[in-house]
């Protein structure tokens, strides 16, 4: 292989959570990533362990993953305490090797938490936040003509805001960063972009109580305002989400 | 059930409990402590303040009971959420580190809520279910801060009801729903001032008690 400019190889010890299935006991695995590239995303690190481990006849590590562009929200790890590693606004697809040195210790553990079942190794399932979304999270619109585009006016600062909201991708990283494992944050954002904007407007009572109650059902934890989930949240969605969420329930609620 | 009380009984409702809870605290706090600085005016002040208060009879019962009722609603529901929360990760990570959202007083809001408990049952058998027949109200304080170790502890708790109050002032106006980025900044500002002033301002009393004693 021929090395790019700037490229260097790296060494890593990585220790990651394994457990064959839900029920099982689990525990972390100590595993040698050797002349990794420092161009290579983390996702493709775990692949060279994978592509060593299925050599060996070992069982690889699972984890999800589908666009590696940072867009679908299906990968997520705690890497090193951390929710999708290091860096700010990122997610662990996107996550380079270079943010790393040679001879660290990665230690990479899944989502925990009591509504995302571990399904096996780094994998959970994160079904709780479809059914979230199907308590709520949508607008009910007559099938038809396509109605005209402008019929409808939308402030700017409005759509900016819902478009905020909406660049929740639901991976999870709120409720795994968490100290309370509160999904505040994706429910927050969810009801966000549709209370912002002329067309959510109909169903926003319904919406918020809806949504909440389901997020209560599901047994996530509650908010207390630590700001966890902002600060690790790879789209950097902001707490004022959550305030818009309890104003809505409330409102909703009282009104 | 009824609507209020599964709103109430929500996660976002009991937030919502703790936040008005809460801030009724604050005032109170505000309140006892604007009295409480009448020490700086002398003795005979900070008697005669502390017998205008006892000549306000059945208002300040109400205001007791009031109080009473608050801090049950405020103890209960910190105990639901703690309870709810820690159930609500069953499995803790090995290595979890902080992204640099939580502050000293946010992680540990239940610690210091339980230690601020016993503080104030210790406070009010010192200072109100205390036999008054035969001691103006200063000399009780001042009898009661005359044990150093009582001063620091004193000093202590102030400290925390400080990190208690430093992450709960601004967190009500975020349960309630008050986030907007134009007074965000100037609530988190007034959350830290309002923590100094009620912990430096509470926590210098003892010192100034014992030095004019
Ligand atoms: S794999 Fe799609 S966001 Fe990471």
């Amino acid at each position: 292989m021929t090395q790019e400019k700037g490229e260097k190889s790296i060494n890593l010890t990585v220790k990651v959570w394994r457990q064959e299935g839900p029920v099982v006991k689990g525990r972390l695995e100590t595993y040698e990533a050797r002349n990794i590239s420092t161009n290579m995303s983390f996702l493709e690190m775990l692949d060279v362990i994978n592509e060593e481990l299925t050599l060996e006849g070992k069982e690889p590590i699972a984890f999800d993953h589908d666009c590696r562009e940072g867009i679908c929200g299906m990968c997520g790890a705690m890497v090193n305490g951390r929710a999708h590693g290091p860096e700010k606004g990122t997610t662990l697809c996107q996550l380079h090797m270079r943010h790393f040195s040679d001879r660290d210790t990665v230690v990479i553990e899944p989502w925990r938490s009591r509504a995302f079942k571990l399904v096996r190794d780094l994998v959970v399932d994160r079904s709780a936040f479809d059914k979230i979304i199907q308590a709520g999270g949508y607008i009910s619109v007559n099938t038809g003509g396509s109605p005209d585009g402008n019929a409808i006016l939308v402030p700017q600062e409005a759509a900016e805001k819902a478009m905020d909201a909406a660049a929740c991708i639901g991976c999870g990283a709120c409720v795994a960063s968490c100290p309370n494992a509160s999904a505040m944050l994706f429910v927050g954002a969810k009801v966000s972009q549709f209370a912002l904007l002329p067309q959510g407007k109909p169903e926003a009572e319904k919406r918020a109580l809806a949504m909440v109650r389901e997020m209560d059902d599901l047994r996530f934890g509650n908010c207390t305002n630590e700001r966890e989930c902002e600060a690790a949240c790879p789209k950097e969605i902001s707490i004022t989400n959550i305030a818009r969420l309890n104003r809505e329930f409330l409102k909703a609620s009282f009104f | 059930m009824n609507w209020f009380i599964s709103t109430l009984w929500s996660s976002i409702g009991k937030k919502l409990m703790m936040a008005i809870t809460g801030l009724c605290f604050c005032l109170f706090l505000l309140g006892h402590l604007a009295g409480n600085l009448t020490v700086y005016g002398g003795k005979d002040l900070f008697n005669a303040y502390a017998e205008n208060l006892h000549a306000l009879g059945p208002l300040i019962t109400l205001i007791e009971i009031l109080l009473l009722f608050l801090a049950i609603v405020h103890v209960l529901t910190g105990c639901f959420l703690f309870y709810g929360n820690f159930r609500a990760r069953p499995k803790r990570y090995i290595k979890k580190k902080s992204v640099g959202g939580r502050t000293i007083g946010s992680a540990t809001m239940p610690y210091t809520g339980v230690f601020m408990l016993g503080f104030i049952i210790l406070h009010l058998l010192n200072f109100t279910f205390i036999d008054k027949a035969d001691q103006t109200s200063f000399q009780i304080i001042s009898n009661t801060f005359s044990s150093p170790f009582y001063v620091m502890f004193y000093m202590i708790a102030m400290v925390v009801i400080g990190f208690h109050v430093s992450h709960g002032l601004w967190s009500a106006f975020q349960s309630i729903g008050a986030n907007h980025p134009k007074y965000m900044p100037f609530i988190h500002i007034v959350s830290i001032v309002f923590s100094l002033l009620i912990g430096a301002g509470f926590g210098v009393l003892p010192v100034y008690i014992t030095l004019i004693s």
